[in-house]
């Protein structure tokens, strides 16, 4: 199977680790995996904001750059921006955009998603010792319905145990929203403070996502609070043989 | 006050904040039970909203369908475009029957078109006979939620206030509290001259309108006075009588966690021979305030699709964090906050659609499947567009250069490379505050796909993969 990676930028530049560790886990399960230089963002900060000229200029160029790989498969370690590909017909009014849209989303899949319901694979062979929880990103879970794939996952990492938050809390939303958490930071911190005293109840070792921008929130409240509790994107946690 | 102030208000009350944590989960679990007691909820949420974009596609006629049938068995129906025009009919049909008292039982729509204000000034006294607004009344306050007007109250400020409103002696014990409400409310139905109700489904096959409630006060309210005016938003109307067996099922569950509420009723006309029950005359007020322009395009039309349940503000983590009061609306949480700027412009609420993480949630507990974030985003773009709100020059400008770089990958890793070599971070003082910001990794992905991570290996060697911590 050949895979082509959609990196998101904030993976791109923030946390490289999500997206290295997506390519060592494809490779793991027999993928060939190449990546288009030619990709940057995906235009959901403009879109999110309102900015939808903005927004349009930068998905166009995301649509031309994937559209043209003659790989069997896109693959993104971001259900957020997975789930944005899905929201450019709503973002184009030109038809023909919205087709060539929709074809690349079609191909557009997410990491858990595409191991899990694609390749049929649960077991990449990861190890990791520790006691982890999964952070249900909200647009994974509401806009694509991931909600099962990486919690199956999860579970074949040797030496690794999952826990569940009780709910509502697996499901809430960590606040960070966009530009919302910039906007209105104190309702985003107190959103995101259920969700980290949830998780510091909780007991892991980490909390692991499925989204840079998820692990950034929860993660920059958790080292600010001192709490020793780690945040992980799911493929350094697949990637990993330790 | 501001919405970033009554929001900061808020979250600094922490009597107010455990409220509302407790009933917002408590109506949460209580939905989910109750959901579960049907066999097929996603194909009942379907048919509903089946309903409503039929009904909506054709309103005109269903609202001429719903007047005739409604007049024909003795009812009188008003049309009004406006919150002025309702309130002038409401009050008039008061004065002109010469009424000093007015029993009100729970209607959003009054709230929305001030009509205790408007009855006050022609010198008629409203009374909130629902528990929820009575207290809300006696306290004079606003509703914070659309089925449970006095959710960020706890018992012991209640029993405080009825301590000092009521002359009753300090408790918190709810049966307590319930009895003496009661207790004053049976004087307050006796004395009243007019009743004006809310609406929750009206028919238009039969000219039918359905109340549900729980207190018998809405019962009390449209069947004691000699006149009962119900007042309906013009989204209210659905075509046949058959439809309301779906929305019966979805409105209670999605609202209060009931299976059915307490009291159903079913008002046709008025009493017609002396020995019918009710009141002699029923007036019902259609009101537009702004409705008929949401009509026109099918993203904004589905929010007349709303039946008013208040699941998605139960849902919403924003206001379990800070309520409704600080939406400064009649209608709060993520409906309110795309029904503000529509029903009443957006030069006054064109911060509303932006306080969403646009998380979901809304949508997923909506019983008749409105995608408000998709709403929130369209709303967001016409802020933009229209240039509403203040601030917006450095955004403008920021998201111009963010599309000039992002379109060009060149000038995109080159800015980023800069960036990283100088280690300039972005003036994000709203974000360090509270939370670390993670620098720039010390290389980008494509930096490492370049200098050897791109090399396609056989995958049958299996590379041992590096684990990164975060």
């Amino acid at each position: 199977m050949r895979v082509s990676l959609f990196v998101t930028c904030l993976a791109d530049q923030i946390w490289p680790a999500a997206a290295t560790g997506a390519v060592d886990v494809l490779r793991a399960v027999g993928c060939s995996v190449a990546f288009d230089e030619r990709q940057v963002c995906c235009g959901q900060p403009a879109f999110n904001t309102g900015y939808r000229p903005e927004a349009r200029r930068v998905a166009r160029r995301l649509v031309e750059v994937l559209e043209s790989s003659d790989a069997d498969a896109i693959v993104s370690p971001s259900g957020s921006c997975t789930a944005m590909l899905h929201h450019y017909e709503q973002l184009f009014d030109d038809p023909g955009w919205q087709a060539r849209a929709r074809a690349v989303a079609q191909r557009t899949h997410e990491l858990s998603c595409f191991l899990v319901n694609h390749l049929g694979v649960e077991d990449v062979g990861a190890s990791f010792r520790g006691r982890l929880t999964w952070h249900d990103a909200c647009h994974g879970l509401r806009d694509l319905g991931i909600k099962g794939e990486p919690r199956r996952l999860l579970r074949r990492v040797r030496g690794a145990e999952l826990v569940e938050l009780p709910l509502p809390s697996a499901e809430t939303c960590c606040g960070f929203g966009g530009t919302f958490s910039v906007k209105y930071p104190e309702i985003s911190v107190a959103i995101l403070d259920e969700k980290v005293d949830a998780i510091e109840r909780a007991g892991v070792d980490a909390v692991v996502s499925g989204d840079v921008s998820c692990l950034m929130q929860i993660g920059g409240r958790l080292s600010r609070r001192g709490s020793a509790v780690r945040a992980l994107h799911l493929a350094e946690v697949l990637a990993s043989r330790s | 006050m501001s919405f970033d102030q009554s929001a900061r208000a808020a979250l600094a009350d922490g009597q107010l904040r455990g409220a509302l944590r407790q009933a917002t989960t408590l109506f949460g679990e209580r939905r989910r039970a109750a959901m579960a007691t049907l066999p097929d909820w996603e194909a009942a949420r379907d048919r509903a909203r089946a309903i409503k974009d039929e009904t909506l596609l054709h309103l005109d006629r269903y609202l001429e369908e719903f007047t005739a049938n409604a007049e024909r068995a003795g009812a009188r129906v008003h049309w009004a475009r406006d919150a002025a025009e309702a309130c002038a009919i409401i009050g008039d049909l008061a004065e002109r029957r010469g009424a000093r008292t007015v029993v009100k039982s729970k209607s959003m729509a009054s709230e929305e078109i001030h009509l205790n204000a408007a009855l006050a000034r022609r010198g008629i006294e409203p009374v909130e006979t629902d528990l929820g607004e009575y207290i809300i009344q006696l306290a004079g306050e606003t509703p914070s939620h659309i089925v449970v007007p006095a959710i960020h109250k706890t018992k012991d400020q209640i029993g405080a206030l009825f301590a000092v409103r009521l002359g009753i002696e300090p408790s918190g014990d709810v049966a307590v509290l319930t009895a003496a409400a009661r207790q004053a409310l049976r004087r307050r139905f006796a004395e009243a001259d007019l009743g004006v109700s809310g609406v929750n489904f009206a028919v238009a096959e039969t000219g039918t309108i359905l109340i549900l409630e729980n207190e018998g006060n809405a019962r009390l309210t449209t069947s004691l006075p000699r006149t009962h005016v119900a007042l309906m938003g013009i989204e209210k109307v659905i075509p046949r009588f058959a439809d309301l067996e779906v929305f019966l099922q979805l409105l209670p569950r999605s609202g209060t966690g009931q299976t059915l509420t307490a009291y159903q009723s079913l008002l046709t006309g008025a009493k017609r021979r002396p020995e019918d029950e009710g009141p002699a005359e029923l007036h019902i007020v259609l009101l537009d305030n702004g409705r008929s322009r949401m009509l026109a395009a099918p993203v904004t039309r589905q929010s007349l699709a709303c039946i008013r349940c208040g699941a998605c503000l139960n849902a919403c983590p924003v206001y379990r964090q800070i309520g409704g009061h600080a939406y400064g609306s009649v209608y709060p949480g993520p409906i309110g906050a795309v029904l503000t700027p529509q029903l009443f412009g957006m030069a006054k609420a064109s911060h509303l659609p932006f306080a969403s993480s646009l998380c979901g949630a809304c949508r997923d507990v909506c019983p008749v499947k409105i995608d408000i974030p998709a709403l929130l985003l369209h709303l967001r773009a016409e802020v933009v567009a229209q240039g509403a709100g203040q601030g917006r020059f450095v955004e403008r400008l920021a998201f111009r250069v963010y599309a000039a770089v992002m379109a060009r990958p060149r000038v995109y890793e080159w800015a980023m490379r800069i960036a990283r070599v100088l280690h300039i971070t972005p003036p994000l003082r709203a974000w360090t505050r509270w939370r670390d910001l993670r620098p720039l990794a010390p290389r980008s992905f494509r930096e490492e796909w370049r200098a050897g991570l791109g090399r396609e290996t056989d995958p049958s060697l299996a590379r041992v993969p590096r684990a990164r911590s975060g």
